[in-house]
């Protein structure tokens, strides 16, 4: 699936504005502020969560609009062909005039094939997400059902060497797009974790077999939370493994801190018990899968992603990003969207070309984002060229 | 504008569950135009339930006489115990007589958020019911929500000791359920709870 029209009402810096992408690569250039990642933060509202910035809902609509924003967009399956339909270079009227005398293949947006979803918030219920799917209402849980978004931004520069959980929070992502039900075992698993970190507050009243009830509820959906992670990261770790030592920094992952026994439903629930003074003395719970990190090295050169230099760590993330990007597509059979926001700014221009080769090769669509054209000269003749200034995007 | 008596009884309709002003609205004046055949008999509907409500001492089942029908029920099987969470679950299961046995009625479940604790709920009671003996079976058919099943386990944990048989109810595939609309959590727990077919 990619968007093949997005249009943005009221959202952030954009009163109204919209975009006829291609099904390849999407290149948004303009200068500092004029608004690019206002529209990569756009497309990832049209998965479950709080979108690339992690925003509250209200603080995206435009300060001069009224109060409420849009943002829509028209999914098309992968073209059958490579070259297929790209309105490339055509300006919306234009391609709109075109419509009409251009060979209609099976999938044109006239035809039954295109998917129309939209998002947003109401003026008058400005924390409340409104989710349409073909007019009718849908839920945010059902955007993921279509499409899946995956990013990297200049923020998550900070990911190796900050906290390890803004890189567990990263790897849930990439979990949650293999097995939709991650989600719901770290919301049950978190739930009772909070009550059993109550519970332990008050040491005097608490009532063990109620400690006990809890610690069996973390046990199990943690085991199921540690085994999902494995999963994705022996399947990942194979991927990884069987690229070319290439332009791109190869990632080794594995798992640091808090690690499952072999038998992680019972050996974490008999750890939580033999833990509840140490815990409560704590005021948190300092075992289990919430105290998970992530570690990366540079596989060529066998050191540790905090070790590498900005560049590498940016290149390490991409080549992450890229390898799951690929399970997703043959495990799920869709490749997920990519919004890579001021990636090709941080590589030299053989590492930006092999990049782009390697983007154009695997298909799928890619947004990109870049304050200057110049960056983007490796780039075949397929991809979208769009132009941010003054709130406005338009084609070429 | 009806009087203040109408509004009265239309505002105390609407705060019933299900049922909002405009429902509210429409029943009242069902019951001022049929006087006679739906008034009257509400009325003394309503009057003698107010008259004769009881909730009863051993299982906390709400009915008119203490003990419940159910628990005076000797046709039922005594040796097997359900205990739900709230009487509508009860309603609910013996709606068409699914369960042979006697329930109990926790009155709620665990919730440390909410300050809902044991000591809340009627579960002092349950445990010397089982204690008393006679009991073989206690089936524990809480909600599969978290709080539920914390409920369940904890239940477990405080009936170890005594000598019955503790079951809970399965969770999985819905009857008539469609695999393809089921959401992964069901789906890998009815994976993990197959059995054999013969």
């Amino acid at each position: 699936m990619h968007l093949s029209r997005l249009s943005l009402t009221d959202f952030r810096s954009y009163a109204d504005a919209v975009l006829s992408p291609g099904p390849g690569l999407v290149v948004l250039t303009g200068e500092n502020g004029a608004g690019k990642t206002n529209i990569l933060e756009a497309v990832s509202l049209l998965t479950p969560g709080r979108g690339l910035r992690g925003a509250s809902l209200s603080d995206m609509a435009r300060q001069a609009g009224a109060g409420g924003f849009s943002v829509a967009a028209r999914l098309l399956p992968p073209p059958p062909f490579k070259g297929g339909d790209r309105g490339v270079g055509a300006s919306l009227e234009e391609a709109s005039l075109m419509a009409p005398t251009v060979p209609t293949p099976s999938h044109s947006p006239e035809g039954e094939g295109g998917i129309d979803i939209g998002t947003g918030i109401l003026a008058t219920a400005p924390e409340r997400r409104q989710v349409r799917i073909n007019g009718a209402t849908g839920s945010a849980t059902a955007l993921g059902e279509w499409l899946s978004i995956l990013w990297l931004t200049p923020a998550m520069d900070r990911l190796f060497t900050e906290g390890a959980s803004g890189r567990r929070r990263f790897f849930d992502r990439l979990v949650l797009a293999l097995e939709p039900s991650h989600a719901t075992h770290a919301a049950r698993y978190e739930a009772a974790m909070r009550a059993r970190n109550k519970l332990l507050a008050e040491p005097e009243t608490a009532d063990p077999a109620w400690l006990s009830a809890l610690e069996a509820g973390m046990a199990e959906h943690g085991a199921r939370i540690a085994e999902a992670r494995e999963r994705a990261l022996a399947m990942l770790g194979e991927r990884l493994a069987a690229q070319a030592d290439g332009p791109f920094a190869r990632a080794g992952l594995a798992f640091g801190g808090w690690r499952p026994a072999e038998d992680a439903e019972s050996a974490f629930r008999a750890e939580l018990k033999t833990a509840r003074g140490r815990d409560g003395a704590a005021g948190r719970t300092l075992a289990g899968p919430h105290r998970t990190d992530l570690l990366v090295t540079h596989l060529a050169k066998g050191q540790a992603a905090e070790h590498c230099s900005t560049g590498e760590q940016k290149a390490l993330l991409l080549s992450i990003i890229l390898a799951h990007a690929d399970l997703v597509a043959d495990r799920a059979g869709r490749r997920p969207i990519l919004l890579l926001d001021e990636v090709a700014a941080h590589l030299d221009p053989s590492r930006r070309t092999a990049l782009f080769a390697r983007l154009e090769s695997a298909g799928g669509q890619v947004w990109m984002t870049g304050t200057e054209r110049a960056l983007f000269e490796g780039l075949g003749g397929d991809a979208t060229l769009l132009t941010v200034a003054n709130g406005n995007v338009h084609h070429g | 504008m009806a009087s203040p008596e109408i509004e009265a009884l239309t505002q105390a309709l609407a705060r019933l569950p299900g049922l909002g002003p405009r429902s509210a609205r429409r029943a009242v004046l069902h019951l001022l135009k049929k006087r006679e055949v739906a008034l009257a008999p509400l009325l003394r509907a309503l009057d003698a339930v107010n008259d004769k409500l009881a909730i009863c001492s051993t299982c906390g089942n709400v009915d008119t006489t203490d003990p419940c029908s159910i628990c005076a029920d000797t046709r039922r099987d005594p040796r097997l115990l359900c205990v739900v969470e709230e009487v509508s679950d009860l309603w609910a299961l013996d709606r068409s007589r699914l369960f042979p046995g006697h329930f109990h009625v926790l009155g709620g479940r665990l919730s440390a958020l909410e300050g809902i604790r044991p000591e809340d709920l009627s579960i002092d009671k349950l445990i010397a019911r089982v204690a008393v003996g006679g009991i073989d079976e206690v089936v524990l058919a809480m909600n599969a929500t978290l709080e539920g099943q914390t409920t369940a386990h904890y239940l477990a944990e405080r009936l170890e000791t005594y000598p019955v048989r503790i079951t809970q109810l399965a969770h999985g595939l819905p009857v008539g359920g469609e695999l393809d609309y089921l959401d992964e959590g069901t789906l890998a727990q009815a994976l993990r709870a197959r059995r054999p077919v013969v």
